[in-house]
């Protein structure tokens, strides 16, 4: 249902995997964008390893957080993010690429996983997995169900439906295998036989490399998905492959799925197989005028400046700098900010095409109700939104909105559709939330 | 039926009746029973309303802005007249001028407030906080502050995309677009709390108006370490104390890196403001000072940053 | 780094290039094949009647909207000349140069401007002209011109019945099914070739300007409820066929009653709405007193649009939950 086609621009694919040199400095947040942030337990002058703890958890939706290299620390203080507030971070001077004990680097695939389920879940936990997928949730929570739900299969979000990013393709090109090991670790976490990986037709030679790989692991299945966007949203995808559909207001749990990008299921096996906690990932730097669009492995704290320089700088002629996709990722105001776990690409927009169109009256086309992934009427939403109708809203269930931003990307009179839809669902958030605690 | 109309009216013999007549009677007739109908409906569901009610109402502004705290004002009119003492309710556009009208309508006794008037909490105009960014999204401050922190570097200031402005029902507050910050015009301001409320930022405050509408308020909000707040915004409070020290009335306190000024203690003797480093507590109206001291517009103290 | 300052702004940081005026010329180009036989069967009538519609709706909307709004004004949205076009495709092509003048002011002026301009009048503008032209003007307004292939006669051109006029009287040689397919009969400049007129539909639908919820509703309607009237009663009731290729059915259909603000905004109700039309069509020209009753039909559903769009609402994403 739904959907848009924007032009894929995939300028980077089909490029190993460069790895980026290791920075004079990291900075690692603490805070993660879902849950609440971890707590220092390091000071000023500790002497760290790749791979050491150095933010536990607080709570249990919330995730431990890595030393990425190894080195000194030179302060636990606040550093600016990419939504331009100051979060605590630790700042650790980089010395050498020495590792943790225990953590095995050298690349050999391991294919055994002897350790049982609650070993399994605590390793994942203690590695500090969250999401790669974009929303950053700590995985140890989406693998442990709630009582009474259980999971009938896994599915593996390698959709990438997002134009310009190639970190997922070029993950599973060179890291096939490992993928393979991660995915049945995690079935038999979630003690499921059946998982499905969904990937776009515009990535026949994963499709391909998958499948091959695919005949050694029965229960896993490659489902070969049309190009369209928001594919890779996690209630289509579930759609597109089961065919079920999860109701209004719900988690996928409740109609027995558990998604999991491929990204993250690549640090799981690395978490597990080779007790390597989440320090390092892949982004893409890409854009029109980029100067070598390509995929680096990059370590987590690591300045967004620093990766551009090794990208080959940044174009003269950019007038935004997205991170992640150019339908959901975040416009950056500097790049003087770290590498996030969560962080999937640096993307440079030119000036001319940076600037929004006039706005206009709306014309009642219905285009923005035929793209909306979610059956919503945008249009609607953002009339009662300017207008603060908060319960119409809500009855018009502005709270299913996947904010895919299919809507303002159609809009013939470029009305900013989901600004203001955005700003309804966190309006219409905060009054559900009062009348839950007005309840309890 | 002709031949009832016949009897009834004997003038109209003729066979070929008067549809008009007809239609008037008719139509007379249907009033009638309907307004015989509609008066023992009225009588029979008439909701009682203390009279007083209408009356206070009369003497309320009639502004309808929710000021003070109840929907409109007939539910303050119903709130004086139901209420035993009016300590608790005050009308803020009428002021005490109002209340007292109140109060001798219901024989009660009206409580005298301090008239109040909004502040904007903010000194970031251009010169002073530099722009970092170009926002390019909708010009509607909540949208904005749910996207990022602002476009400069001080997460705490004015976005000055006007979300006060079109809240105010008084046209009181305007934002300036050369300093792009909001300004309160304190004839028409009512204090009726709606650009507080409309402010993501939390940066406009109810403070008191103040003898000769004088008042003195630090005009900033940044909860950031000192250095870091000076280095994105020179008029900001870095919290260095002075202001708290010098205050003979214990008026100031300093939490969460910020100085605030508690106006039932402010005696308005303007020491703060003199030994102010950054120039971030301001003073409303009051007459220049004689200059003895050097100009407080530059900064006395260098900050390492 | 570069020196100047990045623009933020919210996601999504792309855009399809749509616009107001690509959607307008759409439909523009896809009404070329029904002008262009127009101008064929009418001649110079219908060359002089739709430029005169075109030029003064333009006109009026700059004036209404430089002079009298004093705002800026919109006519390079192309919107305007898309109502001057239809208001022409409506209208037969001996009208009095004045009567297209005045039809235009209405379009323009009542239909379109009093509530707000573009995006927000509940009638179709140039329905709303031309009906106003019929009641006001009916005997300029229903003297159908015949067709004559290639001819340079406007005010002084033969008329004669249309095809409805004959199937309402009951009186007069129908023309052939071919003739009306392909336009060879009496009526307004644009309404006579079904087939041109099918052709701007495939053209709207593969350039995605339109969907096929309305016209397909409307057609099928009609053409099941005449079909019903007609085995009913074969004298009385003319065939489906005959139907859907006389009149401005398939004009309205395809080009009016899916003008983008006074239609319903999800399929379903899309459906409702054709299903509305088709029906009221039928309707007035069996038993009403018109011949012809589409532009009727269509008024009168666009006065339901908001409840139609307030009630019935496009399948939500999880609906059929499992």
């Amino acid at each position: 249902m739904g959907g848009i086609h924007p032009k894929e621009n995939k300028f980077s694919a089909g490029k190993k995997i460069i790895v980026a040199e290791l920075p004079k400095q990291v900075v690692i947040p603490l805070s993660h964008y879902i849950g609440t942030p971890s707590e220092a337990v390091v000071k000023k002058g500790d002497l760290v390893k790749a791979g050491q703890l150095i933010g536990k958890a607080n709570g249990f939706i919330s995730a431990n957080v890595h030393a990425s290299v190894s080195g000194k620390v030179s302060k636990v203080d606040v550093q600016l993010d990419a939504t331009g507030y100051r979060r605590p971070a630790v700042f650790i001077d980089v010395e050498g690429d020495e590792w943790l004990e225990g953590i095995d680097c050298c690349s050999e695939l391991i294919r055994e996983c002897t350790l049982s389920t609650e070993e399994i879940k605590k390793r994942i936990q203690d590695a500090g997995i969250v999401g790669l997928g974009g929303a950053t949730f700590p995985a140890h929570v989406k693998l442990s169900p709630p009582p009474g739900k259980k999971a009938d299969c896994l599915i593996i979000n390698a959709v990438e439906c997002e134009s310009y990013l190639t970190n997922d393709h070029a993950l599973m090109l060179e890291k096939g295998e490992e993928i393979m090991v991660g995915i049945g670790i995690t079935m038999k976490v979630l003690d499921v036989k059946k998982a499905y990986i969904g990937i776009e037709n515009n990535k026949p030679d994963a499709i391909d490399h998958l499948g091959k790989l695919a005949k050694n692991y029965p229960g896993v299945e490659i489902v070969p998905l049309k190009v369209r966007y928001p594919q890779g949203g996690e209630k289509q995808l579930i759609d597109a492959i089961i065919r079920r559909q999860v109701p209004s207001g719900r988690i996928p749990i409740e109609v027995g799925a558990v998604v999991q990008n491929v990204g993250t299921i690549f640090a799981i096996y690395e978490a597990v197989q080779k007790n390597k906690p989440m320090v390092e990932r892949v982004i893409t730097v890409t854009g029109k005028s980029a100067p070598n669009p390509g995929n680096y492995w990059v370590r987590v704290g690591t300045m967004l400046a620093e990766v551009a320089e090794v990208s080959g700088g940044v174009p003269a002629d950019t007038g935004k700098i997205v991170g992640g996709g150019p339908m959901m990722g975040r416009s950056f105001m500097t790049l003087d900010i770290p590498t996030a776990k969560g962080s999937a690409g640096i993307l440079y927009i030119k000036r001319e095409e940076a600037l929004r169109k006039p706005i206009k009256n709306c014309i009642r086309c219905t285009k923005c109700v035929t793209v909306c992934p979610m059956g919503l009427e945008p249009f609607l939403l953002m009339n009662q939104s300017e207008r603060n109708m908060w319960p119409e809203m809500e009855a018009n269930r502005t709270m299913d909105c996947i904010e895919c931003g299919s809507c303002s990307y159609t809009c013939p009179s470029n009305r900013p559709l989901l600004d203001y839809i955005r700003f309804g669902k966190t309006t219409v958030g905060g009054i559900i939330r009062n009348r839950v605690t007005v309840k309890k | 039926m002709p031949r009832l109309y016949s009897f009834f009216c004997p003038f109209l013999i003729n066979i070929k009746m008067n549809i008009i007549v007809i239609a008037l009677i008719t139509l007379g007739v249907i009033a009638a029973v309907s307004a015989v109908i509609l008066f023992f409906v009225a009588k029979k569901f008439h909701v009682f309303e203390d009279p007083r009610i209408d009356e206070v109402e009369e003497a309320l502004p009639a502004a309808n802005c929710g000021g003070c705290g109840f929907p409109g004002c007939r539910g303050f009119a119903n709130a004086c007249v139901s209420a035993d003492s009016l300590e608790k309710l005050n009308c803020p556009v009428g002021g005490n001028e109002t209340m007292k009208k109140v109060a001798d309508i219901l024989g009660k006794v009206a409580v005298e407030t301090a008239p109040t008037v909004a502040v904007v909490r903010c000194g970031g105009t251009c010169d002073h906080r530099p722009r970092t960014s170009d926002y390019d999204g909708v010009k509607h401050c909540f949208i904005a502050h749910n996207l990022y922190s602002g476009e400069s570097g001080c997460s705490y200031g004015c976005l000055g995309l006007g979300d006060c402005e079109v809240s105010c029902e008084f046209d009181a507050i305007h934002i300036n677009p050369v300093s792009k910050l909001p300004e309160v015009d304190e004839e028409k301001c009512t204090s009726c709390g709606a650009c507080v409320k409309a402010c993501p930022k939390l940066l406009i405050e109810l403070r008191k108006k103040g003898p000769k509408s004088r008042r003195i308020y630090v005009s900033c909000r940044n909860e950031e370490r000192g250095p870091i707040a000076k280095k994105n915004c020179e008029v900001s409070c870095i919290a260095c104390g002075k202001c708290e020290k010098v205050c003979p009335h214990e008026a100031i306190t300093i939490s969460n890196n910020l100085a605030f000024i508690h106006d039932d203690k402010c005696k308005l003797c303007r020491k703060c403001v003199e030994v102010c480093p950054t120039n971030a507590i301001v003073e409303l109206n009051f007459p220049p000072r004689k200059v003895k001291m050097e100009e407080p517009l530059t900064p006395k103290v260098e900050l390492v940053s | 780094m570069n020196m100047e300052k990045l623009i933020i702004s919210p996601a999504p940081h792309i855009h399809g290039g749509d616009s107001v005026s690509k959607n307008m010329t759409g439909v523009i180009i896809a009404l070329v094949p029904a002008l262009l036989v127009g101008l064929y069967f009418f001649g110079l009538g219908a060359l002089i009647v739709t430029l005169t519609a075109v030029v003064s709706c333009v006109a009026f909307e700059y004036i209404i909207q430089r002079y009298i709004l004093k705002t800026e004004t919109s006519i390079l949205d192309g919107s305007a000349a898309l109502t001057g076009l239809l208001l022409a495709m409506n209208l037969p092509s001996n009208l009095p140069l004045w009567i297209i003048i005045i039809g235009s002011l209405v379009a323009i002026g009542i239909g379109k401007m009093t509530y707000g301009g573009l995006g927000n009048n509940p009638f179709n503008p140039a329905l709303v002209g031309r009906v106003f032209l019929l009641i006001s003007f009916p005997v300029q307004m229903t003297s159908w011109p015949l067709p004559v292939p290639m001819n340079g006669s406007y005010l002084d051109a033969e008329t004669g019945a249309t095809a409805l006029a004959m199937m309402k009287s009951h009186f007069g040689d129908l023309p052939s099914t071919l003739d009306l397919f392909l336009g060879k009969m009496g009526g307004s400049i644009g309404e006579v070739s079904a087939l041109a007129l099918l052709a701007g539909l495939i053209y709207l639908l593969a350039k995605k300007i339109i969907s096929w919820h309305i016209p397909v509703s409307i057609l099928v309607t009609v053409f099941i409820f005449t079909g019903i009237l007609n085995l009913v009663n074969p004298e009385l009731y003319a065939s489906p066929v005959l139907h859907l290729l006389s009149g401005g059915l398939m004009l309205g259909a395809i080009f009016m009653a899916t003008d983008y603000v006074t239609s319903p905004m999800n399929p379903r109700g899309m459906l409702v709405y054709g299903v509305g039309i088709g029906l009221i069509t039928v309707v007035i020209r069996v038993f009403g007193a018109y011949p012809e009753g589409v532009s009727f039909a269509i008024l009168i559903m666009n006065a339901f649009t908001p409840l139609i769009n307030t009630y019935i609402k496009p399948k939500r994403f999880g609906e059929k939950a499992k």
